[in-house]
């Protein structure tokens, strides 16, 4: 049974096809890659699954069970959790604050007035897990606001690992950063990946990060799936060649 | 660990100023209901920023409630039984259950639209009160009564015609309130408010539904807004439709910004800055409030995160 499943999917801004019939099915703890040139689609396809945008037709499917029309705070219940392209953080709080709130309510704790001693502990070791698991234990008392881009981005990431999604969404984690940003970046999603068996779709320009991290490829161009396949099924595929690495290379 | 002591000992500046108010209040030219003015309006400002300082939502609205408090107060007394405890009750409760009825047509709604539909809204309750004469004394208000001693069984405070008790009943209710308010900011809840403030589409995708948790800080910030409107009724012995007039809402605003809204006493300041400038000006000329607006627009360009606002949080490192 496929993790998520994404049916003939397409979306419309008045006379313009940002998606086309596009379908997808991601397998539990799949790491699925989403590449592109600019303006195919790939974020608006991103947004109807993550509950941002509602697709003009199509269907939706996690778990089985139909979510294209759900509102984005109840896909993220049902555990799908994203980063966004432009890191979206609480820039004035720090990045133990940042990762609590996370925890909290993935908990189940945003109405409580109040924890109880040992639900506070245990929230509080979970954010200690998290903020190693990023490698961002030293930085923990540090407002997000204050930290370099790469380290935003970390935090970004581990708030959505923080609250224990089952599909993680990454909207180009690597944009905008340099070489040992990039490189610590990919690390981490590669460790999520590996060691807690994350299932992740990510969307990603870089292609070093995409062929070092993807099990399976999808490319879009112009709105419409143009291949899909293995790193390898898709570097010898000749019309994405043409249409895209052709012209990066 | 610095700035939590830091933190530690503004509070309890704050609450020694506040406990020992009637006493050093006269030796600088004060008087002890210019201390009661101060904590109410204090509280109302402060209910505001729970809002505005907190969750990041303005309201231009709030006199709305806090005159739903004032006039819960003064028609309980007057009409249906004089005892305080219970116009405290029914003011808090009128002005809460308007807002929790309101809430959900606006909850939805973000920035200038808002705090446009919050006036709208306020400018109801404000037009009821002034054309339905029969029942709330229309422009004249309501006045002819005042405020009960309170019966404990065995003492009652004389909080008529002891200006100090009075004050001490107010203060104790607005300690109550602020520690409520300052409880709920560092609860989880709390953490969400700030979440939506910091940055609404991360909240949102981490799960939190934005709409319910502003509508609920809407309604704990309008619920004591109401119990500060109810105290100033009580203050005053007196209400009118001016209470909940859409000036009143932006004097709560303007009290909030001056103060700081980033900081839990910022607002309190802020009404203390407002109401000792607003007793000394008023005795000089009529023109007190062009003088408050110059002095609000210096602190807005050179200060724009109020007086308190100088107190900037850092990294701790």
């Amino acid at each position: 049974m496929s993790l998520l499943r994404v049916e003939n999917v397409s979306k419309h801004f008045g006379s313009l096809v940002a998606v086309n019939g596009v379908s997808m099915a991601v397998e539990p703890g799949e790491l699925r890659a989403v590449i592109g040139p600019n303006g195919a689609g790939k974020t608006t396809f991103f947004n109807m699954i993550s509950g941002f945008l509602t697709p003009s037709s199509g269907k939706i499917l996690f778990d089985d069970e139909d979510i294209t029309n759900l509102l984005p705070a109840r896909r993220v219940w049902r555990g799908i959790a994203r980063t966004f392209q432009i890191t979206e953080v609480f820039p004035e709080l720090t990045v133990r604050e940042n990762l609590r709130i996370a925890v909290e309510v993935a908990s189940g704790y945003r109405l409580r007035a109040w924890l109880s001693s040992s639900a506070d502990d245990e929230v509080k070791a979970r954010v200690v897990d998290v903020l190693e698991m990023g490698g961002l234990a030293e930085k923990a008392d540090r407002l997000v606001g204050e930290l370099a881009h790469g380290d935003q981005r970390a935090t970004e990431i581990m708030m959505s690992v923080a609250l224990n999604p089952r599909l993680l969404l990454l909207d180009e984690p690597t944009a905008g950063m340099g070489d040992q940003e990039t490189y610590n970046i990919t690390q981490l999603i590669r460790k999520l990946h590996k060691d807690k068996k994350l299932s992740i779709v990510l969307i990603e320009h870089d292609m070093r990060v995409v062929f070092h991290l993807a099990d399976r490829i999808m490319v879009l161009a112009e709105g419409a799936m143009l291949a899909e396949g293995t790193p390898k099924e898709i570097a010898a595929n000749e019309s994405v060649q043409a249409a895209y690495l052709g012209k990066a290379a | 660990m610095d700035a939590f002591n830091n933190k530690r000992a503004a509070d309890a500046l704050v609450w020694l100023a506040l406990l020992t108010a009637p006493y050093w209040l006269p030796l600088i030219g004060g008087y002890t209901e210019l201390g009661t003015h101060v904590v109410i309006l204090g509280l109302a400002a402060m209910a505001l920023n729970f809002l505005l300082g907190f969750t990041g939502v303005l309201s231009f609205g709030h006199a709305a409630y806090f005159g739903l408090g004032a006039y819960g107060a003064a028609m309980t007394i007057k009409y249906l039984e004089p005892s305080t405890p219970l116009a405290i009750l029914v003011g808090v409760v009128t002005g809460t259950v308007a807002a929790a009825v309101i809430g959900p047509m606006i909850a939805r709604l973000r920035g200038v639209y808002f705090a446009m539909c919050t006036i709208a809204f306020g400018q109801v309750f404000y037009f009821i009160a002034f054309q339905w004469s029969s029942v709330t004394g229309g422009d004249d208000g309501v006045s002819a009564w005042h405020r009960m001693p309170i019966d404990l069984g065995f003492t009652s405070i004389d909080i008529f015609n002891d200006n100090k008790a009075f004050y001490y009943v107010a203060l104790a209710i607005f300690a109550v309130a602020a520690g409520v308010m300052a409880w709920l900011l560092r609860s989880p809840f709390g953490r969400t408010l700030l979440a939506i403030r910091e940055n609404e589409r991360r909240a949102r995708f981490l799960g939190i539904p934005v709409d319910r948790h502003i509508w609920l800080s809407w309604v704990i910030s309008c619920l004591f807004v109401s119990l500060a409107g109810a105290l100033y009724a009580l203050l005053n012995d007196f209400v009118d439709p001016r209470a909940l007039r859409w000036d009143m809402s932006g004097t709560f605003v303007i009290m909030t910004v001056l103060g700081g809204m980033r900081n839990f006493w910022g607002p309190l300041i802020g009404a203390a800055i407002f109401i000792v400038l607003q007793d000394q000006l008023s005795s000089h000329t009529q023109n007190w409030e062009s003088f408050i607006g110059l002095f609000f627009v210096l602190v807005v360009l050179f200060f724009p995160r109020g007086v308190l606002g100088l107190i900037k949080r850092k990294s701790a490192s």
